[in-house]
């Protein structure tokens, strides 16, 4: 196990690096140039043009460009932006936020998602197990921006039930609509999928032995089928955490929340190659130890799994 | 044998009374079970013996009151101890269940929770009926121990995935006699073991439930089981009780011709092989009058070497020597040129095949999964490799078909090395030598109707064109007695007998000599057994086909096999005619399988 552990570590090496290089690529790769965008396309006076140039490297060549990039983030130095900020110090500020909203859209996604499964997987065929089903369908048709507009303006405006818009500090309960937002087709997803697994799981033999021995019903079900049906699920929402911080971007838009995805977003208008690259590069960290939490979360929910 | 049945004597246990069963089904209602009615008194065994479809286990599942969840008790009375629990309540079904109706299900491997320890779910047993007190661990050890789990104590903090088949039945026995009930219901309890261990676990269940005085609900297809381990048989056949009463009696004397045709198929009482309608024409012909040397039955010279050489006359050289019939066999048709009864079509020589094991930290350990075997095979003739699972012989078949390199040693197909094969002569090579595997389910594309399954070698291999192709098609179908509408069905639309047909009429396809059968009727019920081996029986005497036929049921190789090679962990432990293995068996390994076969003790 601990061998297994450290291995992903390693794994996660090369795995930083080729996103990096391929990211500080594409920003590369972009058209446009990002000085002419900073004055607004007014004239510059060529020795500032220049000046800037240096300051971000973007006189060199793209390898030059990448290596030096490297070099400063040996000593843990992310650059600056455009504005002359530390790249660090505006992550610090927006990744809270973000990891906020996704820990809130993963909670909803969790606690609901398997909630709703169960019932409907054990009352198939029944009233709540067809409701959800449309209602889970309806939800995943549906594209994100859209459902996120429609709950900003309906709850947001005409209820007044949430702020709209979420504040500077984005407090937890100004964050719980976006929160709602950006979980809710992963939330179908994971009804869906339990439902699923949960039925399978019915009709397993081991359920018709372990009822066999005189168990109640809500023991079969909780010590019985839950915890074996919970294995797929588990690795979907894993690998959805990834997937609710990239998510965020327009989620964050909708709502105007001061977090990574809005963050990304500018940069990306920019140009602004150290504060993209530094993003997304935190983003495949947070992916390449979420999947490892999930296959070590696998090997404790399924003995039958061991990692040598 | 157990004071507490004296008292009650009089009073059934169980009984069930015009029992009906309906299951709800999108195309309405199917009555599984009709009038069903069986007794079972204190202590007693009864056994209820039917084909899968027969509704047997339905029936003694409504007992526990564990029907799925679209079945319902339409009509009758279950009684237990005279209260009627047919359509009980859900709190005193509950009540019942684990203390007074236990359960042992059929299949070791997928009864047990993969992600629990044992322990835990012997426990959750004796807690969820009020019998776990403070010391539960030690009480969960001794009930293990009592199952025959050695080292209990240990063994009950491991997971199902660390104990064997035979264990894992142990286990569940433990957990279904570990609140002591009244009745316990054994759903094929062994039939998904090995019959060495089929023998210990039945045994022991019977040794425990005698002691205990727990009466038996024994389920089981296996009529010579039935036999050997009821006092009373219940046949049930289509969802009715076709007979019942002592299983002696049912067994000498079967009224009801269902029972009659079991009785008649039953492998484990079978004596003697198969002869095929001409063979036995052949042999009335030749004991009228003919002299053949009939003397030559049981010598022991000709026991497990096959006569290669080709200037001895056929007459006088029997391809097998427990079989004078098959001297008299005509010589099969066709393009099998040149084709002698006795000439070695497949012979193996010293073949050994390695498994590297993952071990620990990246070691890895060796495993001698075949270990120095050698056989010949006569053409014509039926070689079975007996042997338990993880014996090596599937591993022998799939060097056989070339599907797996041997680590050493050589197989001789026709005298040319098979091992060496490339290309085009491996292609030829696969033309001659066709498989036949175990699960008719799992080895039809459920994608591919039967005319497509039958007609895919023939495309493979560029034989006519589609014309023709059909008309092969046809008359393999004719062939395995199935009728030519059969082409545009599909897989899932025939039973497993059926299936069964379409898979030999596959390998049949491309007239190969040799055909290999891994496990080829071991999913099959009893009569469908027999069918199917009488089908392979009579297709060998047309067409001279050769078998090796791999089985882990003896009694199955009573009625196919000329020679048998009994395998044990890797190795051959004994080769000989099917005869001489069945009244002289020389290893004690053969023994015990012998002694295994259930029934095989019974006097009928």
């Amino acid at each position: 196990m601990v061998m297994f552990t450290l291995r992903r570590f390693l794994q996660l090496i090369p795995v930083f690096f080729g996103a990096t290089l391929l990211v500080y690529f594409l920003v590369f790769a972009t058209p446009g140039d990002p000085i002419a965008a900073l004055s607004g396309g007014k004239p510059m006076a060529p020795a500032v043009e220049a000046a800037l140039r240096a300051q971000y490297n973007l006189d060199q060549p793209f390898w030059i460009q990448y290596g030096l990039y490297l070099k400063n983030l040996v000593t843990l130095n992310l650059g600056q932006t455009f504005s002359g900020q530390d790249v660090s110090a505006v992550i610090g500020r927006a990744y809270p936020v973000t990891a906020r909203l996704a820990i809130m859209a993963l909670s909803i996604e969790a606690i609901f998602g398997v909630l709703f499964g169960v019932i409907a997987g054990l009352r198939k065929g029944k009233l709540f197990d067809g409701t959800v089903l449309v209602a889970s369908l309806v939800v995943i048709a549906v594209p994100t921006f859209v459902l996120g507009f429609v709950l900003q303006l309906v709850v947001g405006v005409q209820l007044g039930w949430a702020r709209p818009t979420v504040s500077g500090a984005a407090p937890w309960n100004e964050l719980l609509l976006p929160a709602i937002v950006l979980g809710l087709v992963s939330l179908a997803y994971v009804i869906r999928l339990t439902r699923a697994s949960i039925s399978e799981n019915m009709n397993a033999d081991y359920v018709r032995t372990a009822t066999a021995k005189g168990l109640s019903r809500t023991r079969v079900v909780v010590v019985h089928i839950l915890r074996n049906s919970l294995i797929p699920v588990v690795t979907f929402l894993g690998a959805d955490l990834g997937a609710l911080m990239g998510g965020a971007i327009v989620t964050e838009g909708i709502f105007n929340v001061p977090g990574i995805g809005n963050l990304l977003y500018k940069a990306i208008l920019k140009g602004e190659s150290a504060t993209v690259v530094a993003v997304v590069g935190i983003l495949v960290i947070v992916f390449v130890v979420a999947n490892l939490v999930v296959d070590l979360l696998y090997a404790w929910l399924d003995p039958r799994i061991r990692y040598v | 044998m157990n004071p507490g049945a004296a008292r009650t004597d009089d009073v059934p246990l169980l009984e069930i009374r015009d029992l009906a069963i309906t299951f709800e089904t999108s195309n309405g209602p199917i009555n599984a079970v009709r009038n069903a009615h069986l007794t079972i008194m204190p202590g007693e065994t009864v056994a209820i013996v039917g084909e899968s479809g027969s509704g047997k286990s339905t029936t003694a599942l409504a007992a526990i009151g564990l029907l799925p969840s679209n079945g319902r008790v339409s009509g009758g009375q279950i009684l237990f101890d005279g209260e009627d629990i047919a359509n009980a309540s859900e709190k005193r079904i509950i009540e019942l269940r684990g203390n007074s109706i236990g359960m042992v299900p059929q299949d070791p491997m997928s009864n047990l929770n993969p992600v629990w320890k044992i322990g835990f779910q012997v426990r959750e047993t004796l807690k969820a009926n009020g019998l776990a007190g403070a010391n539960s661990k030690e009480r969960v050890a001794e009930v293990l121990a009592e199952a025959g789990l050695p080292d209990a104590a240990n063994r009950a903090k491991q997971y199902p995935h660390e104990f064997s088949g035979g264990m894992r039945q142990r286990a569940l026995i433990a957990i279904g006699l570990a609140c002591r009930p009244r009745l316990l219901i054994a759903d094929e309890p062994t039939s998904a073991l090995d019959v060495t261990v089929q023998r210990q676990i039945l045994d022991h269940l019977d040794r425990m439930t005698s002691e205990l005085g727990t009466a038996v609900l024994l389920i089981t297809h296996d009529l010579g089981l039935a036999a050997e381990r009821a006092e009373k048989l219940v046949v049930m056949y289509k969802g009715q009780v076709v007979e019942s009463g002592p299983a002696l009696e049912i067994l000498r004397n079967p009224q009801h011709p269902y029972t009659q045709r079991l009785v008649n198929s039953a492998p484990s009482l079978a004596s003697r092989r198969l002869q095929s309608q001409k063979a036995k024409d052949a042999l009335a012909a030749a004991v009228a009058g003919l002299d053949t040397p009939l003397d030559d039955e049981n010598d022991p010279a000709h026991v497990g070497k096959a006569p290669t050489d080709a200037g001895l006359a056929p007459s006088s050289v029997p391809a097998a020597p427990a079989q004078p019939v098959r001297a008299a066999r005509p010589a099969p048709n066709g393009e099998r040129k040149g084709a002698q009864a006795g000439e070695t079509i497949l012979e193996v020589k010293n073949l050994t095949r390695v498994f590297k094991l993952r071990g620990a930290l990246g070691k890895s350990t060796d495993f001698k999964a075949v270990d120095d075997v050698s056989f010949s095979v006569p053409r014509g003739t039926t070689m079975a490799i007996v042997g338990e699972s993880g014996s090596g012989k599937s591993t022998v078949a799939q060097m056989a078909l070339s599907l797996l390199a041997p680590t050493e040693g050589s197989i001789l197909f026709d005298g040319v090395e098979v091992n060496s094969l490339k290309g085009k002569a491996l292609f030829d090579f696969r033309r001659r030598v066709q498989p036949i595997f175990q699960d008719p389910y799992g080895s039809l594309d459920p994608m591919f109707n039967i005319f497509r399954t039958i007609e895919e070698p023939l495309k493979i291999h560029k034989i006519g064109d589609s014309k023709s192709r059909e008309k092969k098609v046809r008359e393999l179908l004719d062939q395995v007695s199935m009728p030519a509408s059969t082409m545009h069905r599909f897989p899932n639309e025939l039973s497993g007998g059926q299936r069964q047909r379409i898979a030999i009429a596959r390998a049949l396809a491309l007239n190969p000599d040799v055909i290999i059968c891994d496990e080829a009727v071991s999913a099959l019920d009893v009569l469908v057994q027999a069918q199917v081996l009488n089908l392979l029986n009579e297709l060998q005497e047309d067409l001279g086909l050769t078998y090796l036929f791999i089985t882990h049921d003896l009694a199955v190789v009573r009625q196919i096999a000329d020679h048998v090679t009994v395998m044990q962990k890797g190795r051959v432990v004994e080769a000989a005619s099917t005869d001489e293995v069945f009244s002289n068996p020389r290893q004690v390994y053969t023994q015990e399988l012998l002694n295994a076969i259930p029934g095989a003790t019974l006097l009928v």
